[in-house]
């Protein structure tokens, strides 16, 4: 019984993780770079949904919707401002500017809202389901979570597969360069990407804080490096990887503090990490790419 | 061709050595004075600290081109190594000095081996994952350094990974409290022996970088495929780069240890290796000479950037985005091209040119 | 350009090397020095110390006697910032460092304080080493040992067959070391503490487990020796799961019911030792959490209701003393040595407060239970 309850509670922290997991790997497939600002713009959307409800007084979905447009739009900015003009450059030094745009995000947000963090009001607002006598409880946040990430991976799926957009940014993602050659817009459709990451940052920082309801400047750093982790977990680049990376992520997280311990839980997940790594030196699903001489 | 190179990097290497030493002897100098500030004066260790570090991971991610973000940890074990050692040998060693040098070489060697024994396993895997397993394990060593226990008393060192299993006499001594870090560390570290372990790193790794392993190194680092396909080994010099590096930063970690009164584990963590790269991707990646100014430069800011109060840290952002836009952008390359070559600027680049020439 | 903006950089840097002449020369106000964590993850404790400070002295100077002078800095709740914090203050012409706001500074700065004979009163470092270094670093707050075994001690008075279960952070200096004091001195009483689980800065986005853990083990009282923005987290999950047991904190927890878009309804039955309460009924605390209220738009906590008493206490120990600006700091330092270890202070957080030669305060913490939405006493 208490196996069972681990095991949900794994699952909902871990399809939070896949959620983030899913914009991290977009973006890392098609722009070759490792968007470390994708946990500040999460927070940023969490905090947007925040004011939309508690401030105006909307209904929590038409906030969501904001926080949507508010990221979408933030995500497009900062790949005009601060990742384009570097194209091209060693991604290393774009892994920097990310990182500098992190750090602003996080100041600007204490600058804006302030230190003290905040209490998130779930906009789940289903009861929990007791089963098996109270024994087991599964909260709507966890079924809504569970639902949002299996969604939001099948329609990727079905995007990058059948749409224009799409095709386009699988073939940036293969090659940039033939790719403008064949006449595709690189840049709309790098945009394109970082709109759709961000829309998706904005549903996790919602479906994050409904979980776990504390929303501070820096909600969004941890919960962002351990996405990143599950992304390389599945194969980073690899829509389902991250799915399946978040979801192990977060039961391996769940399991190891239940059974053996919660000191040690970090060393723990990131043993696991290395050893699945070192199996798999390409993550669960992700692609082996042969080198070319 | 090939001589004209090696001048070059001459020319480079003795540049990074005057300015250094110059800079020592400046600080030194206004300091026996009472000319410097103590807010500058309590900035020279961590500088020297942070010089190593940079220039260390330099040789993983520049030269070897390997992205690491585990740094903090190796300075890490090598700084709680290092205040271990310092308080053990406190009857036995008399001079600061020695003991601080025992000391950083304990943790140097501490963070070697433990970069050993991370490397052979990692260094198979390429690119960002290898970044999530260099972070994973810099993980890893925060979390056991968080939970690890370390007395001493009148039979010896005592270890235990939990309070209570710590068995040691009632008159023993905590040196290493778990969570709660160290305290009471005495301040043995000084700004001479700092200046002495840049050197000492400067010499290790310009000797390394222009060896003919070095080469190899770097040959590995732009094409592997071919460097394999000629009969270099790969493998053995990335490890022999990462365990170097590793061992540098070590002895900066025992260094920056004492040099504090107190530190707790989660100082070693994700974020202080961002930083430390963040120096090297500012500086140059290969390029020695841009990790010691950047390093010295970007750890200065942040306190120049005092009176800012509220705005500090977002001007450091901005600062931090705006230089790397303009370091590196193909654009911001072009307009210094054009103003390169009209007017004022083309004389005094011209100038620095033949200087450096 | 990168040799432009290094040159830049440079010239700017040299510029602010050299020792000025900005002595004490004609000092008109005593220069308090600060730092916490303004920035970052811990950026509220250290805000709320900043103004809690700043409407004592806003207070004071209005009453025109001794005049005060606030500087505060950001120390990122780092080891090596604080320290750079504190040379930096001591460039600006301190005479009385009131702070760092957290347990890690302020062991690393103590000892600066202690060998300058710099005068340091620490609103809200509670770790038991900080006061260690020397003779003038004193504390507003309780030490964190002396909450751990006040802790355990109320457990074996009120509640002596609970099943205990306690959640810590590991990562966090405050709660290792109540916690630690916590286990030895509940084993001394006999408790029945069935399970203990931690949780680390990097995993603290997920609590749950902790939690089930507890309910699991039949835990009827939990012990969170930890801050309010995890055990917001820790009660919201509980009452998720339907799982209601005792909940018990420390001073760390007392801005729960003050956190933004919290629901006070979680928090029915909580228990913590403290000793203030945002809405506790006397008039200054009244007055105080008004203005603070109005200035900063939020409810002060515990760190601010400190800050605001040792601004007071040291104010109170300069008249006194008769301290004035233009002394050096050792000469400050040497004479609130004295009158600390001699006078008797009443505050916000305790009335009644004295300092012993070691630095530590003794005041009486409080245990309240929240009943309604409001802090009761418990007794």
């Amino acid at each position: 019984m208490n196996f069972l309850q681990y095991l949900i509670n794994g699952i909902s922290i871990g399809s939070v993780y896949a959620i983030i997991a899913l914009g991290y790997t977009m973006v890392y497939g098609i722009a070759k770079m490792l968007n470390f600002a994708h946990g500040d713009v999460i927070m940023i959307g969490a905090y947007m949904s925040y004011c939309a409800t508690n401030y105006l007084g909307l209904h929590p979905l038409v906030g969501l919707v904001i926080a949507m447009a508010v990221c979408t739009f933030l995500g497009i900015t900062i790949e005009a401002l601060a990742y384009r003009p570097l194209r091209g450059v060693p991604s290393l030094a774009v892994l920097i500017t990310a990182i500098g745009v992190s750090y602003f995000l996080q100041n600007a947000a204490q600058l804006i809202w302030g230190s003290a963090p905040k209490n998130y009001t779930s906009i789940v607002s289903m009861e929990p389901l007791k089963i098996f006598g109270g024994g087991l409880v599964i909260t709507g946040e966890v079924l809504i979570t569970i639902a949002a990430s299996i969604v939001i991976m099948l329609a990727l799926t079905l995007f990058t597969g059948k749409t224009k957009m799409g095709k386009a940014m699988r073939a940036v993602s293969e090659d940039r360069d033939a790719a403008q050659l064949m006449g595709i817009p690189v840049n709309r459709t790098i945009s394109a990407t970082f709109a759709i990451g961000s829309a998706l940052a904005a549903l996790a920082g919602v479906l994050l804080c409904s979980t776990v309801p504390t929303l501070m400047p820096t909600t969004g750093s941890m919960p962002g490096i351990r996405a990143f982790t599950a992304a390389v977990l599945g194969g980073i680049g690899s829509i389902p990887g991250a799915m399946l990376g978040g979801i192990l992520l977060g039961i391996i997280e769940t399991l190891s503090k239940a059974y053996l311990s919660t000191q040690f839980s970090d060393a723990i997940v990131f043993t696991v990490l290395i050893l699945v790594l070192l199996v798999k030196p390409s993550g669960l699903l992700g692609k082996t790419v042969q080198e070319k001489v | 061709m090939r001589k004209n190179l090696t001048r070059k990097h001459r020319s480079s290497n003795l540049k990074t050595f005057v300015l250094v030493t110059a800079a020592f002897i400046v600080m030194q100098l206004l300091s026996s004075m009472g000319m410097l500030k103590s807010s500058v004066k309590g900035q020279l260790i961590p500088i020297c600290v942070y010089i190593v570090l940079a220039v260390s991971l330099n040789l993983v991610v520049g030269v070897s081109g390997e992205l690491s973000l585990g740094h903090a940890g190796f300075m890490g074990v090598g700084a709680f190594t290092g205040v271990v050692v310092a308080a053990s040998l406190r009857n036995m060693v008399g001079n600061d000095i020695v003991r601080l040098l025992i000391a950083m070489v304990c943790g140097g060697v501490m963070a070697g081996i433990a970069g050993g024994i991370i490397g052979i396993p990692v260094l198979r895997l390429q690119g960002d994952y290898l970044a999530i397993v260099t972070l994973a394990f810099g993980e890893i060593l925060k979390n056991i350094i968080g939970n690890l226990y370390i007395g001493t008393d009148s039979s010896g060192l005592h270890f235990a990974l939990d309070a209570s299993n710590i068995h040691m006499e009632p008159a023993g001594k905590m040196i290493l409290n778990g969570p709660m870090g160290t305290t009471g560390v005495e301040k043995i570290a000084t700004f001479g022996v700092g200046f002495a372990l840049i050197i000492f790193t400067l010499i290790v790794v310009l000797n390394l970088i222009h060896s003919k392993e070095g080469r190899a190194i770097m040959a590995i680092r732009d094409n592997r495929i071919a460097a394999e396909s000629v009969g270099l080994n790969v493998f053995s010099f990335k490890i022999k780069a990462f365990v170097v590096s590793a061992f540098l930063a070590g002895t900066a970690g025992a260094l920056y240890g004492l040099n504090y009164s107190a530190i707790t584990a989660s100082k070693f963590d994700f974020t202080t290796s961002i930083n430390i790269l963040v120096f090297v991707v500012l500086g140059g990646m290969g390029n020695i000479f841009g990790s010691v100014v950047s390093a010295t430069l970007l750890y200065i800011l942040p306190e120049m950037l005092r009176s800012l109060y509220d705005y500090r840290m977002i001007m450091y952002a901005i600062v931090l985005i705006v230089v790397m836009l303009f370091t590196w952008s193909p654009q911001a390359k072009n307009w210094i091209q054009l103003a390169s070559n009209c007017g004022v600027m083309k004389r005094f680049l011209g100038q620095r040119k033949e200087a450096e020439s | 350009m990168k040799k432009v903006v290094t040159m830049i950089l440079a010239a700017a840097m040299m510029a602010t090397t050299f020792a000025g002449c900005s002595g004490n020369g004609e000092a008109t106000a005593m220069k308090l020095g600060a730092s916490g964590p303004l920035t970052g993850s811990n950026a509220v404790y250290g805000n709320a110390v900043q103004y809690g400070m700043e409407i004592a002295i806003e207070e004071l100077n209005a009453k025109g006697g001794l005049q005060l002078e606030l500087n505060s800095q950001d120390d990122e709740g780092d080891v090596e910032k604080a320290v750079n914090a504190y040379n930096t203050l001591k460039d600006w012409g301190m005479h009385v460092m009131v702070g760092p706001t957290t347990t890690g500074s302020a062991n690393a700065v103590a000892p600066e304080c202690a060998a300058d004979n710099m005068f340091m009163l620490t609103p809200s470092a509670s770790g038991a080493d900080v006061i260690k270094p020397g003779d003038n670093v004193f504390q507003v707050c309780f030490t964190d040992p002396n909450q751990g075994v006040a802790s355990a001690d109320y457990f074996a008075e009120h509640f002596p067959d609970a099943v205990i279960g306690v959640i810590y952070d590991s990562s966090d200096l405050y709660s290792a070391g109540v916690f630690s004091t916590f286990t030895s001195e509940a084993e001394a009483k006999g408790l029945n503490v069935v399970c203990t689980e931690a949780f680390t800065s990097a995993n603290k986005s997920d609590l749950s487990t902790q939690v089930t853990k507890c309910q699991a083990a039949g835990a009827d009282l939990v012990f969170l020796p930890f801050y309010a923005t995890e055990a917001a987290q820790v009660l919201s999950y509980a009452n998720k799961i339907g799982y209601k047991p005792t909940f018990f904190g420390c001073d760390g927890m007392d801005g729960i019911l003050a956190t933004e878009g919290f629901d006070p309804a979680l928090a029915e039955g909580l228990m913590l030792l403290t000793p203030f309460a945002a809405d506790g009924a006397d008039e200054r605390t009244q007055s105080f959490v008004k203005k603070y209220t109005e200035k900063y738009d939020t409810v002060p906590n515990q760190f601010a209701a400190d800050a605001y008493d040792a601004v007071y206490a040291v104010y109170q120990a300069c008249t006194q003393a008769g301290v004035t600006p233009d002394m050096s700091p050792e000469e400050v330092s040497q004479k609130l040595k004295a009158e600390f270890t001699s006078m008797t202070f009443d505050g916000l957080t305790g009335s009644g407060m004295t300092w012993d030669a070691s630095g530590a305060v003794s005041k009486a913490p409080m245990a309240v239970v929240i009943q309604n939405g409001v802090y009761v006493s418990a007794e």
